[in-house]
């Protein structure tokens, strides 16, 4: 079977990459601004002339139907999940439902000025009340605020919470722990908010080293980030006595949503003993990723932790005549403002869209499927052919996500992983997540997420299967690869080296 | 109701008996029993989509959003109009739904947008590097700060107070985490004293922080600021409002050595606050400390030109605890919302909206201040923004004024109490002289309510 | 075909980076097993000249496209000169790692210090050691 692609080598992907600015001509324009209306008045007067602009920016000069040809050529030259399989590793690439796109263009969501007096937005107020309680629901945790915009705004927040407890009790700490495992986002976030990583090892089993973990567990430390399953894709068993030996120090337990995925509606990072929890709208409920955004990233905390939430938060009263919800700013304790305004509101009003369409035993049922597609996608690539060569480190079930070492595909046959990555593109689906986490050799990250038919699972796992066999006869092949993409292989050390970051004009 | 599964009865016997096991409950056995949830999630049932659409659709009624109102209201996000054509680019798949792009030859499309977007936001910003975006604005000053810490070590961070709220608090919250500390200008006369400032810099001061125009619509003199945060070795960060940069100065040129800003009103929706995105350009000397993605031009083996993610060993995948932020995700559909704008807007576009907003807000101004019961609080130079005293309760006034279908602005008192009864009203290019004239009328009849008739002229009616 | 990677005349340290003594000066660089990890080199932050750089802490940074290594001082020194060319041309610690990539020249503060680094053969099989574990 030879490898089919959506990159058909048309005219149209292969030609010359030109951009925005590269087209249009002089005297050309799209938008037709309305007329000045009102009485004039000399420039000078209005602007001295200090103050103005010596030169007009380089903007292009196109028209209209020359804006939308390029970005629609340009679109032709993405993957995108709608296209194909992205078992993107920790990205939880699930279907984006397009109910969403509809109810956030509702004007009476997406043209609401965030100042709007709150008597008049009392349907946003009350969207995000209703987001913040179902998201309590599923944390385990009762206390939510909506404002952090992505994943790694939650971590901030949540470590930044964590130094203003410690604070309030008169306590100083200097140290946050993070497994070796740990995401990129984790230690970053940690220096950030004035703290120092140390790391805590991982066991045989993937899991945290608990004699690691007792060793450094100090009254120096702070805080405890993890994730559960962790981005090995496995659930720490030893999680509550995890819980215990933080909590023995004083230090708070921080719970990284990534892998939430895996266990909505089935187990409760707040019954596990964590403190505080971050969510990704943008993964386990549908935000679309949008090439790198917009996401965003609420965090839901315990009792103890609440006085210290950012601000503004939504309250709700009852009153003779219903609900009545607001702002509140006046809060004592908070840490206060982590961004403007009230967060990345049209993000919640797409994953309110999905818990209601859901609702609690539509999100269970979501995981479920989430750990039975990884499992089954497990199995697939553990078959001869396959299985020599693309090992499975830890010899137990995998919750939503499972890993993979190319270390005896590399020995072998003489393909890296990132070679397999690059093949794949020739047969239109995108990679797993590679060298990812760090601990596993020529690692692969495999995510299939709830939303993939089981065909399609077992479409994937027989092009691995052909790789490997195309790479038993040439691993030339994959090496050289990719060959039916708009670009090949792209030289990123020069990018690196003497990096050209925009358009000379 | 839809989980968007496929699982049929077939597909999980035959998926269970490749696995290996009974259930999907067999593969849950890592999780101990004294976690496992005992009771269903307490959330209401799923519903069908036409029933979960009539439900947003009820929430939304219950909002007044800008197309139910004349609306004034600016302080931070502008109800500009974003023309149609953006929306049928970035819903396409091919730019709603991909990741981060990690594999750059089947993401041209993402990283070339990046490029243009970079390349679009240092010519309005006069600096020769450019992020990919941020979040939004307020936080952008944030990583700006964080950005001059680096690069100067010092803990001091000067703040003129027409610096939007939210950004000085946003900066309070993030610099408390790093150590740093944040001392506050005041306005003199509506805008930022160089002599003032100056007198609070020192070698202490790592960065000094500019809003451009200012929160009450003034401009501001960035050349003599900025000399000033220079004399003693501190960054010059300015928050610039990017709609006014056609006919402003590029805060480059006058001496920023960061410019952020808020990019809600490049083609982005009101959305109650977001997502929008945060723009950061820098002077070259910053490239290596800026947060967040950069896209970069090369070749691919063939030589056909294309384009990465450069410049990765600032980011926190690799160089973790080091990084010089922890973003991730940040706003890519967003810009390249803006870049989709500032193309339709075109060279000519963009000046030609300056010269509009700063006509129409002129007109406006002077309405307004001839008006019984309204003072202007300063009368500094305005693209698109002023404030105005009130000679009665703002809040009740803006109220009154709803009720009449207007909204006149933003009560500034609860943020800046030094202006009791202040007013920030905003003008876009939506806003037309009728408008401003209904404004004008308005506030009149309103404000008549609320001013005590003179005794001597009622009796002599 | 070790012994073409590794010069017998030099000095090496567990961090992969080597030391040619050169009198009470002494030059310091990264090994071909350094350079091989990293990959292709694009960026070199040296340390200003005049610094005091310490045996065993690190004194720098290389970076290639997808990693960032510290590099170790291999011994005590004070920064004489840096080598602008690795600046201006970062592959060269590629390609020539030993010769044209070196690092920094510095006037030995403690030359004892020196009698803890290893020779070529201790440090080849230091690295087949790692090869192993």
């Amino acid at each position: 079977m030879s490898p089919s692609t959506d990159f058909a080598q048309t005219a149209q992907q292969r030609e010359a990459a030109r951009t925005i600015f590269e087209r249009g001509a002089p005297g050309r324009r799209a938008s037709h601004l309305p007329d000045i209306d009102v009485p004039t008045r000399p420039r000078d007067e209005l602007l001295p002339s200090r103050f103005r602009r010596a030169q007009a920016p380089k903007l292009p000069e196109v028209s209209e139907p020359e804006i939308v040809r390029h970005y629609v050529r340009l679109s032709k030259r993405n993957f995108d999940l709608d296209s194909g399989f992205y078992p993107l590793g920790s990205c939880t690439m699930k279907y984006n439902p397009k109910l969403h796109e509809r109810a956030a263009a509702l004007p009476g969501h997406s043209r609401l000025h965030p100042l709007q007096r709150p008597e008049r937005a009392q349907g946003a107020l009350e969207l995000m009340w209703n987001l913040q309680h179902a998201l309590a629901e599923v944390a385990g945790l009762p206390h939510v605020s909506l404002q952090p915009s992505a994943g790694s705004h939650g971590e901030l927040a949540g470590v930044l919470l964590t130094r203003a407890y410690h604070e309030d009790r008169g306590d100083a700490r200097d140290i946050v722990l993070t497994p070796d495992t740990a995401h990129g986002t984790n230690p970053a976030t940690v220096t950030m908010a004035g703290y120092r990583v140390v790391g805590v090892g991982t066991n045989a089993d993937g899991g945290v080293d608990l004699d690691d973990l007792r060793e450094k567990a100090t009254d120096r430390v702070a805080c405890l980030m993890l994730t559960n399953p962790n981005t090995l894709g496995l659930f720490d068993q030893n999680i509550t006595e995890i819980a215990e030996i933080v909590h023995d120090v004083g230090a708070t337990l921080y719970y990284d949503g990534a892998n939430l995925n895996a266990i909505m509606g089935i187990s409760r990072p707040g019954d596990m003993g964590f403190d505080i929890v971050h969510f990704n709208l943008h993964k386990s409920f549908t935000q679309p990723h949008g090439g790198g955004g917009p996401g965003a990233g609420p965090i839901a905390v315990s009792d103890r932790i609440a006085p210290y939430l950012p601000v503004p938060l939504v309250s709700r009263t009852e009153t003779s005549v219903g609900p009545v919800f607001d702002l509140v700013g006046d809060r004592p304790k908070t840490i206060g403002r982590l961004r403007g305004f009230q967060g990345n509101y049209g993000v919640f009003v797409r994953a309110y869209a999905y818990i209601c369409s859901l609702g609690g035993e539509g999100l269970r049922r979501a995981s479920e499927v989430a750990v039975l597609n990884a499992n089954y996608l497990r199995a697939l690539l553990r078959a001869p052919g396959v299985g020599e060569y693309l090992v499975t480190p830890f010899d137990r079930h995998c919750m939503h996500e499972f890993v993979v070492s190319g270390g005896p595909m590399k020995r072998e046959l003489g393909i890296r992983t990132l070679d397999l990555a690059k093949r794949m593109l020739d047969f239109g689906v995108h990679p797993p997540t590679v060298y990812f986490p760090q601990l596993i050799d020529e690692c692969l990250l495999i995510e299939p997420t709830e939303t993939e038919t089981r065909e399609t699972l077992e479409a994937f796992a027989q092009i691995i299967q052909e790789i490997m066999a195309e790479a038993r006869s040439s691993p030339e092949t994959a090496r050289n690869a990719p060959y039916t993409t708009p670009v090949r292989r792209l030289d990123e050390a020069t990018a690196a080296r003497s990096p050209i970051l925009r358009q000379p004009l | 109701m839809s989980d968007y599964t496929s699982l049929t009865p077939e597909d999980l016997a035959t998926m269970l008996a490749t696995i290996g096991v009974d259930s999907i409950e067999d593969l849950l056995g890592a999780i101990p029993a004294d976690v496992r949830m005992r009771d269903p999630l307490d959330l209401p049932a799923g519903r069908p989509e036409q029933d979960v659409f009539a439900h947003l659709r009820e929430l939304a009624a219950r909002n007044t959003s800008a197309d139910d109102e004349v609306t004034f209201l600016g302080a931070g996000m502008y109800d500009h109009y974003a023309p149609a054509l953006i929306e049928s680019i970035i819903l396409r798949s091919e730019f709603l739904t991909p990741y981060t792009p990690y594999q750059p030859e089947i993401s041209q499309g993402g990283l070339q947008a990046m490029f243009e977007y970079q390349t679009a936001i240092c010519e309005l910003t006069g600096l020769p590097v450019s992020n990919a975006s941020l979040y939004e604005g307020p936080s952008a000053v944030a990583s700006a700060a964080y950005m001059a810490k680096l690069a100067n070590g010092r803990p001091e961070f000067v703040v003129s107070r027409g610096v939007h709220p939210h950004a000085r608090q946003t900066l309070a919250t993030v610099a408390h985490g790093w150590g740093g500390r944040v001392v506050e200008v005041d306005l003199r006369e509506g805008v930022t004293d160089p002599a003032d400032l100056a007198a609070r810099l020192g070698p202490d001061t790592c960065a000094v922080i500019i809003q451009q125009p200012n929160f009450l619509g003034a401009v501001e003199d960035l050349t003599a600021l900025t000399e000033a945060a220079h004399a003693t070795g501190g960054v010059a960060i300015c928050s610039a409002d990017p709609l006014t940069l056609g006919v402003l100065e590029a805060p480059g040129n006058q001496g920023c050595d960061i410019v952020v800003g808020e990019g809600q009103t490049l083609g982005n929706r009101l959305d109650f606050g977001g997502p929008s995105f945060g723009f950061l350009a820098a002077a070259s000397d910053h490239v290596r400390r800026m947060p967040g993605r950069i896209a970069g031009e090369t070749r691919d083996v063939d030589g056909r030109r294309g384009f990465v993610l450069t410049l990765q060993t600032r980011e926190q995948h690799i160089r973790r605890e080091k990084a010089t932020s922890n973003i991730c995700t940040a706003q890519a559909l967003n810009a390249l919302a803006g870049v989709i704008y500032l193309a339709w807007l075109g060279r000519k576009g963009l000046p030609e909206l300056g010269e509009l907003m700063l006509q129409r807000t002129a007109y406006a101004r002077a309405r307004l201040a001839a008006l019984d019961g309204v003072e202007l609080v300063h009368s500094q130079p305005v693209v698109r923004e002023f404030a105005v005293r009130l000679a009665a309760p703002v809040d009740a006034v803006i109220a009154a004024c709803q009720d009449r279908g207007i909204n006149p602005g933003f009560a500034l008192e609860h943020d800046y109490p030094e202006y009791p009864g202040g007013l920030l009203v905003a003008l876009t290019e939506q806003r037309s002289r009728g408008d401003i004239d209904r404004l004008a009328d308005t506030l009149a009849d309103v404000l008549s309510m609320f001013v005590t008739p003179v005794a001597g002229a009622e009796a002599s009616r | 075909m070790a012994d073409e990677l590794y010069p017998e005349d030099l000095r090496y340290h567990r961090e992969h980076d080597w030391v040619r003594l050169e009198g009470n000066e002494a030059v310091f660089g990264i090994t071909w097993f350094a350079q091989d990890a990293l990959g292709e080199v694009v960026f070199f932050e040296p340390p200003a000249v005049g610094a005091l750089l310490s045996a065993d802490t690190s004194y720098g940074e290389l970076e290639s496209v997808k990693a960032v290594s510290d590099i170790y001082a291999p011994a005590d020194g004070e920064v004489v000169a840096v080598n602008d060319g690795v600046v201006g041309s970062p592959e060269l610690v590629n390609s020539d790692p030993y010769g044209a990539g070196w690092l920094v020249r510095v006037r030995l503060t403690n030359p004892a210090g020196l009698d803890a680094l290893m020779d070529r053969d201790a440090y080849v099989a230091y690295l087949a050691g790692l090869d192993q574990a």
